[in-house]
């Protein structure tokens, strides 16, 4: 049943991301573009889509569980550090060079431009691992001058 | 813009709204495209990892749900190169990989759960593309 509704809910996602135009760049770009010819559609999706999660969300957290499952995976960091403004504004730079993001790069991968949508998959998995890659490196550096062995 | 484009911009963002509400409602997880995904990038998959590819197949076939439905494809025009896909594609993922999320995890997930670090990083990659876009005019 996990599979059947985690399905259901990636193509409900992307018939979301289709209908409000979101899977093309251009509408992106005419968003972010506040001194062209502006596009206020990302704006209404936004909004949108914010406010039917949040009365939706608060609904379905009154039940003490999830259909099929046994808790809640809600992250509970609060905390404003480095890391998150560091790759937000990474993130969105990527996003603004080309006006694709990992929802739409995906559900625009059976589209005529589905080509350019697999290089951009492609390259955003680099990304992915390399980020990885480098957080474990400088993450191992302070560990080698702890001498402490609790196994 | 006409009235036509801002209905579907609303009833697209309801759609996409209702997905997040029923991946809550089913799995109790939040629906973060770059979450999600990321977590197949992984060299010991377990079975309770499975959902993660059903969700992504149901991404990817989208437009062809759509086509079988509406009759046509959705229009996707990318006017940038290559280059511009292989640089767009590493900072994307980079930086929702270091930002622990991207615009559906942090833009809408995140600012409907009124959750600090969303709001934060949202409004960091709105105004970094605002200004992408501005220098690459």
């Amino acid at each position: 049943m996990k599979e059947i509704a985690a399905f259901i809910a990636g193509l409900q996602f992307s018939l979301g991301l289709i209908l409000s135009g979101m899977t093309n760049p251009e509408n992106v770009i005419g968003f972010l573009d506040i001194t062209g010819n502006w596009n206020p559609a990302l704006a209404f999706v936004l909004m949108s889509a914010v406010v039917v999660t949040g009365i939706g969300y608060r609904l379905v957290w009154k039940r003490s569980q999830p259909m099929y499952e046994a808790t809640f995976s809600v992250p509970t960091n609060r905390v404003l550090d480095k890391r998150l403004i560091i790759g937000s504004g990474i993130f969105g730079i990527g996003w603004g060079l080309v006006g694709l993001c990992p929802g739409p790069a995906l559900a625009s991968v059976f589209t005529e431009n589905g080509v350019k949508a697999l290089i951009f998959i492609a390259a955003m998995v680099g990304g992915v691992l390399l980020q990885r890659n480098l957080t474990t490196l400088i993450e191992r550096r302070p560990a080698l001058k702890v001498p402490v062995n609790n196994s | 813009m006409n009235n036509e484009l801002i209905m579907n911009a609303i009833y697209g963002g309801a759609l996409i709204g209702l997905s997040a509400v029923f991946l809550m409602l089913t799995l109790g997880r939040i629906a973060g495209i770059s979450g999600i995904t990321s977590g197949l990038l992984s060299l010991n998959l377990k079975r309770q990892d499975l959902w993660r590819g059903t969700f992504l197949i149901g991404l990817l076939i989208g437009p062809l749900v759509y086509l079988a439905i509406g009759g046509q494809t959705p229009e996707v025009v990318i006017d940038k190169g290559f280059v511009y896909m292989i640089a767009g594609g590493l900072l994307v993922g980079f930086g929702a990989s270091l930002g622990s999320g991207c615009t559906s995890g942090h833009g809408v997930c995140g600012i409907a759960r009124i959750s600090p670090r969303s709001l934060v990083a949202t409004g960091v990659f709105l105004t970094t593309a605002i200004i992408t876009v501005l220098l690459s005019r």
